[in-house]
């Protein structure tokens, strides 16, 4: 009897093989961010009284998380080093600035554009992709160094064109008063509440932290699905193999030059994707935004989070994310108050050429920024939670190393 | 004259300089379908340029290359084998990680028809043409001998599988013309046993092979035909006895005799 009731639940469990996925890491790392990102969001409200501060730089980390996620279509699939990704992000920011605000009414045309954000979203994925190719087609006969020059370059120039640019985008005052997303009155319809039996009004962004928390949650998942499908499709298994071989890949068949070509596209695209969402969270957008500082930073994420595997990146983003913007500026307040608890409180305070211990860690940030990347690179070389294939390369790395070291020392 | 059907690679006078430096010089050749032709020579002899030649990843100086009576010089490496000619390297070029599977299932790249979407959204043609894809390169990884290692790193494989491995990369493709180049260096004689009975396999499923080989045992072996060159040009032609005894082919290998 007690058999026959425990057999279908078993059963049902062995279908799902949740324990061999569970065992999985990728799908575990999966379900657990999905679950903080879940909660996360109560959390944050709880702990902090109501204020929507942390909510608002979570849904800031996802555009990073996107950019990421791109990037590492580029640069750990395909192996292609891109050094100018923000410029896409820029692109991709600056086509839904110039068309969802008044921007355009001061330029030669005088008209202002205010298209849909949902609309501009998918316009900017297409024109950061087809500049992605616009760039891809005359440089990716290039490698390794070249290439990561040639994209330096380029990430330089887009940033600096539409800063000079000025009639048509406000140059260094940057594009404001962005539209904000609204969605139609029939999705906030039905259920919406009471007031949805009179005539229900669309649905505004309005810069709402949580709004803006969900959709970027949306768009992350999407990216996500999209990206692991690619990694496991044709045109993954060609990029891996251009990574590990040009010479080989072409000999079997792979055509070089468009496969490149579509991961410099794709990779663009999702961060013409995150621009739009940039620009529309923001209600701003500004040539500084764009700088080389940005690449860099995604550039980091990747590599630290592990240079090819998706869920990695995507920790990556968010661990460096939120260490630069969030436990960073914590830190100098937190010194004080320390100081203050153990007694030495008058360090706290201004004399002579001493800036106050406030002030001085204020100073010392970044170094604790480069701190924390060399010991986490020294600690985990290949990564957070690197692919197998990164794992591995590195082993290989050190034991030819210590083959080398034992030649030597025979020698 | 001959018919052109019988021929299934024609080379007229290719050359191949770089700078000063004429590394084929004038060479002609055909081979005939369903052989195994071996191309032999020095080192230094332009073996391998040739074979480079062949599949586009140079461009002859001059010449042609006709495969089944279609001209195909100076084509990119990717059409060449799309065409139907595919090879392995002397110095083995694995996907080193990836797995033996995946590097087969690269392969079969060519032949496949799955689009960026259906990539992306994983439509179920795309599912049904990636499981016969899995099922193919794993037929093919039996046909070589190393089904067992299917999910291992190319890089973890020993040497004689790498090299098996890349043939069966090679066939993946779906050629109607093998280049081999020196597909048994370094191996044991037993493993150089072996490997004529799969170069025979790989002939039987209408495949012509044409192998670039120093090993005589082998070469003399397995092959139908041979091709000596030396110093870039073609010194000799002929069946393997032939060839064996020529002067100038002895003259080549041991140097003349004082």
């Amino acid at each position: 009897m007690s058999n026959r009731v425990a057999a279908p639940p078993r059963s049902i469990l062995a279908r799902l093989r949740l324990r061999e996925r569970i065992r999985d890491r990728d799908t575990a790392i999966y379900g657990i961010l999905l679950l903080i990102a879940l909660v996360f969001p109560a959390i944050a409200l709880y702990t902090s009284d109501g204020s929507t501060y942390l909510i608002a730089l979570a849904g800031h980390a996802g555009t990073y998380v996107l950019l990421a996620i791109g990037l590492n279509v580029v640069v750990g699939f395909a192996g292609l080093l891109d050094l100018g990704y923000a410029a896409f992000f820029a692109i991709g920011a600056y086509t839904y600035a110039l068309f969802a605000s008044q921007q355009l009414l001061a330029s030669p045309i005088h008209h202002a554009y205010h298209f849909p954000f949902w609309l501009m979203m998918f316009v900017g994925l297409l024109i950061a992709a087809s500049a992605g190719a616009v760039l891809g087609f005359p440089t990716l006969r290039l490698r390794g160094d070249y290439l990561a020059i040639v994209t330096l370059g380029f990430g330089e120039i887009v940033p600096q064109v539409f800063q000079n640019f000025d009639q048509w985008t406000g140059g260094i005052n940057a594009i404001g008063g962005i539209d904000q997303p609204t969605l139609p009155a029939w999705v906030t319809g039905p259920w919406a509440g009471a007031d949805s039996i009179s005539i229900v009004a669309p649905f505004s962004f309005s810069f709402d932290p949580i709004a803006y928390y969900v959709l970027i949650f949306i768009l992350v998942s999407v990216a996500i699905v999209l990206v692991n499908n690619l990694h496991r499709s044709r045109l993954g298994r060609a990029w891996m193999a251009i990574r590990e071989d040009e010479v080989a890949a072409a000999a079997m068949g792979i055509n070089t030059v468009t496969t490149k070509l579509l991961a410099f596209a794709i990779g663009a695209s999702f961060s013409g994707f995150a621009g739009a969402y940039y620009g529309a969270s923001f209600g701003l957008v500004s040539p500084d935004d764009f700088l080389f500082i940005v690449s860099i930073t995604v550039l980091v994420m990747i590599v630290l989070g592990g240079m090819g595997s998706i869920p990695g990146v995507i920790v990556g983003a968010i661990t460096i994310y939120f260490i630069l913007n969030w436990f960073l500026p914590l830190l100098p307040p937190a010194v004080q108050s320390l100081a203050s608890s153990i007694g030495l409180g008058s360090l706290n305070a201004r004399s002579g050429d001493w800036p106050g211990l406030g002030n001085e860690t204020q100073n010392v940030t970044l170094l604790v920024f480069g701190l924390i990347l060399v010991t986490m690179m020294l600690l985990r070389p290949q990564g957070l939670f690197p692919s197998r294939v990164r794992e591995q390369e590195l082993k290989h790395a050190t034991g030819q190393e210590d083959e080398a070291a034992i030649e030597q020392a025979h020698a | 004259m001959d018919k052109l059907d019988d021929n299934i690679l024609v080379l007229t006078n290719v050359t191949k300089r770089f700078g000063g430096l004429v590394a084929v010089d004038d060479v002609s050749l055909s081979i005939k379908r369903g052989e195994i032709f071996a191309l032999i020579g020095p080192n230094g002899a332009g073996k391998t340029t040739l074979f480079n030649n062949v599949t586009g990843l140079f461009k002859p100086t001059s010449g042609h290359v006709i495969l089944n009576g279609k001209d195909i010089t100076g084509s990119r490496p990717h059409e060449v084998a799309r065409l139907g000619i595919a090879r392995t390297f002397q110095n083995i070029r694995l996907f080193d990680y990836m797995t033996c599977l995946d590097n087969v299932r690269v392969g079969r790249h060519v032949r496949m028809h799955a689009k960026l979407w259906d990539g992306l959204f994983k439509l179920p043609a795309e599912r049904r043409e990636e499981e016969r894809v899995t099922e193919e390169a794993m037929e093919l990884l039996r046909f070589v001998g190393i089904a067992r290692q299917a999910n291992q790193y190319a890089r973890n494989l020993p040497y004689g599988q790498q090299r098996r491995l890349e043939i069966a990369r090679a066939l993946a493709t779906e050629p109607k013309l093998l280049l081999l180049d020196e597909p048994a260096a370094g191996f044991t004689p037993q493993e150089k046993v072996e490997l004529m009975a799969l170069v025979r396999k790989i002939l039987n499923r209408g495949i012509t092979v044409w192998l670039i080989e120093h090993d005589m045992k082998v070469v003399m072996g397995i092959s139908e035909r041979i091709v000596v060159l030396d110093h870039g040009e073609k010194i000799a032609e002929g069946p393997p006895e032939e060839v064996r005894t020529d002067p100038r082919v002895i003259e080549a290998y041991l140097g003349k005799s004082a």
